[in-house]
């Protein structure tokens, strides 16, 4: 079953005729207008001057479609409310699919008033419609609104209808109508061969779900989560003590249901639902499966807590959803004697509380990776996703009795450093300046040569010959000659130049 | 002497005796660092469950970071490590590499980082971290002056890691001692190499390390070297380079020191 739904702005001053225009094809045509502009006879892609020479005061209002969208996306999660299944029908429709939800709200005429009054004291003009198939209802609510139409009736439901509710298009919509085809009845009277050999498949396919035969899947803006609890409120909720209660009851409820399938959660999402329609959605991510209620609630409590724009209750929360978008079967681990796993069980928990509270991307374990090139050899990964890998991962081993060959802090970008001239043209330098201080060199190692993989750069990049340098104060760099000398390096006109210097990292 | 005070005297002796018990109890979980006299000073080694300073000027920045994951891989003990560290101080002297610290000996698996945008959940997070016990230590990277680390939030660290006896290292680079609870505080620069061949190769890391403060114990200053092989501090080496006879059956050291260096 699905539920249909238009909404456009409903116009407080009845009297002044408003619309507004859009640019297409650099003229101003009309996008939107008003009861009282349409009773002028006005229409939507009428451009602008051919509506102000009909009506000269005409009230003119810019469009903005990027706040449309964010409307129609909010009022989207404002649905959230009745069904978890919500999708988007732009520019101005929404589909709620209803199925196994309206005894909930006490039967289908119940969730419909409920629905458009709502709505409707937020402020919007609201045509809404229920019927077996979402472009059924969509039809419907181009015509009338509070329509109800039950399993089988849909033919009977819009067969007066013009065609133009179809939603078709410009010109299938005028085509239909220089065939004689007025309203959706006669169409469908054709046979179908008939209407598709003129008009397409495409339409002959709407045509078939506008009656009932067969459905267009919708396509809902969240996948559904896999569980959900929540808690209506009659009086709203405001105050901190409240919400925190009220998510750690929804927490042990939710851990309830999970556990009866032996399930964890690994994605989680609190949903605030406020009186005056706004909405508020708060997620949470873990390592592994969560199990406990009060693990979901401390995560809870610390994002909560960092959250850069904190909860706003206005004037408070008629509704708490609290939804697991993903879980995972949990595996129940035999403990180790050495309480190693136990430790692990810690490490994860911690991790994601401190990923809860600055952001799971800031908690970060180590891989290697099968390079040379120094800045490519270890990737930064998510310490959530990527602890147990992390654990086992095989890192090259160092060469005994060798003092350290790479250096413990590695600039993200090598600096540039100034060389005024090497002992020889492709050994090391002699002294060098370094953000401003130079640095008489005293020792050297190397050199190293790393040559670019050439099997995968995109570019030119150029072979770098590092060298471990000590300065007379006992720093150690590692710096690198970016080019062979005279061998890779060349200005404009094909001449060779020095090749540049740069510190990629400090040793200890 | 009335008897009141006798009392009196004798109550306040009795707790400080307790306290120092208790102390003495706390204090036996100590690991030995290597160097000789600094274990000495140090009554036996650096203490677990406290926290420990190390400040640096900014340009000694990496001897410190070394000296920190020294101690951290000493006191560790096969126990995860979480380093917790600012984006700027990554800025300023470079990301800690996972290559170089695999280089000096320490194990990359078992570091955990955390990218703290500001001090303030850098110092939130370090106290979170502190009161797990399933970690080996937390290391807390700090750079510049800042006007949040005070007192009160070193005493929070302090409590934190005597409850669940993890150790808690801070590095300090740039940054002016000042007043805190720490157990030990220490100021690092880098050292030379021991003197040899000039434009030849360099040994072990080595760090001049200043003793500044000691609760325990007297302050000093020694220069300590990392065996990056026995994952340990000790005295320091006279020549840069391993100096024992190389097994029969191994390549000639001079092959060895042309593959190295060509």
């Amino acid at each position: 079953m699905g539920t249909g739904l238009r909404e456009g702005n409903a116009s407080k001053q009845k009297d002044d005729p408003s619309i507004v225009v859009i640019k297409d094809n650099n003229a101003l045509v009309i996008h939107a207008l008003d009861e009282a502009a349409e009773r002028l006879g006005l229409h939507i892609g009428q451009p602008l001057a051919n509506a102000r020479a009909m009506c000269p005061d005409l009230r003119v209002f810019d469009a903005d479609t990027v706040a449309d969208a964010k409307t129609l996306s909010d009022i989207a999660d404002w649905c959230d409310r009745f069904t978890p299944l919500v999708a988007l029908d732009p520019p101005h429709g929404l589909f709620l699919d209803i199925t196994g939800c309206a005894h909930l709200f006490g039967g289908e005429a119940a969730l419909l008033q409920t629905l458009v009054r709502a709505l409707g004291r937020q402020g919007f003009a609201v045509s809404a419609a229920i019927a077996g198939t979402s472009v059924c209802a969509r039809t419907l609510t181009r015509q009338t609104t509070g329509t109800i139409v039950a399993d089988g009736g849909e033919a009977a439901a819009i067969s007066r209808f013009p065609v133009s509710a179809l939603g078709a298009g410009e010109a299938i919509t005028t085509g239909l109508r220089r065939a004689g085809l007025k309203t959706i009845g006669d169409v469908a009277s054709r046979e179908p061969h008939e209407i598709t050999a003129r008009f397409g498949a495409r339409f002959s396919t709407l045509l078939a779900h506008a009656l009932g035969q067969g459905d267009a899947p919708i396509n809902p803006r969240k996948p559904l989560p896999d569980y959900i609890v929540e808690k209506r409120f009659a009086e709203p909720i405001a105050t901190d003590t409240m919400i925190a209660m009220t998510l750690s009851r929804l927490a042990d409820t939710l851990i309830a249901s999970m556990e009866k399938q032996g399930k964890g959660a690994r994605r989680l999402e609190a949903a605030f639902f406020r009186t005056d329609g706004a909405v508020r959605a708060i997620m949470v991510e873990t390592g592994r499966p969560v199990t406990q209620g009060k693990v979901i609630d401390r995560l809870f409590r610390e994002r909560l807590d960092a959250l850069a724009d904190p909860l706003d209750p206005g004037f408070g929360f008629d509704m708490v959803r609290l939804s697991a978008s993903r879980t995972e079967i949990v595996v129940q681990e035999q403990r180790d004697l050495d309480a190693h796993v136990h430790d692990n069980d810690e490490l994860s928990a911690l991790i994601d509380r401190i990923a809860a509270r600055i952001g799971g991307k800031r908690v970060v374990v180590h891989l290697p990776q099968d390079t040379h090139i120094p800045e490519c050899a270890v990737l930064a990964a998510p310490a959530q996703h990527h602890l147990a890998a992390a654990m086992q991962a095989e890192w090259p081993a160092r060469t005994e009795s060798e003092p350290p060959l790479r250096p413990l802090r590695l600039f993200d970008r090598p600096e540039p450093v100034a060389v005024p001239f090497a002992t020889v043209p492709d050994g090391p330098p002699h002294q060098f300046t370094w953000r401003r201080v130079q640095h008489a060199v005293v020792r050297v190692e190397g050199p190293e040569r790393i040559a670019m993989e050439w099997w995968r750069q995109d570019g030119r990049q150029l072979t770098r010959d590092y060298f471990r340098i000590e300065d007379a104060e006992g720093l150690r760099f590692w710096i690198f000659r970016d080019g062979l000398y005279e061998g890779e390096c060349f200005d404009d006109d094909g001449k060779p130049v020095p090749p540049g210097w740069y510190v990629h990292g400090l040793f200890a | 002497m009335s008897g009141a005070r006798i009392s009196a005297l004798a109550t306040l002796r009795g707790q400080i005796e307790r306290i120092e018990t208790a102390e003495v109890v706390h204090q036996r979980d100590r690991v030995a660092l290597g160097h000789g006299e600094v274990d000495s000073a140090l009554k036996g080694g650096l203490a677990r469950a406290v926290i420990h300073e190390v400040f640096c000027e900014g340009r000694q920045g990496t001897a410190a970071t070394g000296f920190v994951s020294g101690l951290a891989g000493r006191v560790t003990a096969r126990k995860p490590l979480l380093w917790v560290r600012q984006d700027f101080s990554e800025i300023e002297t470079g990301a800690l590499s996972m290559s170089g610290l695999a280089e000096l000996g320490l194990d990359p698996r078992r570091v955990v980082m955390v990218r703290a945008a500001d001090v303030e959940s850098a110092l939130r997070t370090s106290a979170d971290a502190l009161a797990c016990d399933a970690l080996g230590a937390v290391v807390l990277e700090l750079w510049g002056e800042t006007r949040q680390f005070d007192l009160v939030a070193s005493r929070k660290l302090t409590l934190a890691a005597q409850g669940s006896g993890v150790t808690g290292l801070l590095l300090r680079m740039a940054a002016q001692p000042l007043p805190s609870t720490a157990e030990t505080r220490w100021m690092l620069r880098a050292a030379h190499s021991p003197p040899g061949v000039a434009w030849s190769a360099w040994g072990a890391p080595r760090f001049d390390v200043e003793l500044l403060r000691n609760r325990h114990g007297p302050c000093g200053r020694w220069i300590m070297e990392w065996k990056c092989d026995e994952c340990q501090f000790s005295e320091p080496s006279t020549y840069p380079q391993p100096v024992a006879a190389a097994p029969a059956h191994r390549p000639d050291p001079a092959v060895l020191q042309r593959r190295r260096t060509g």
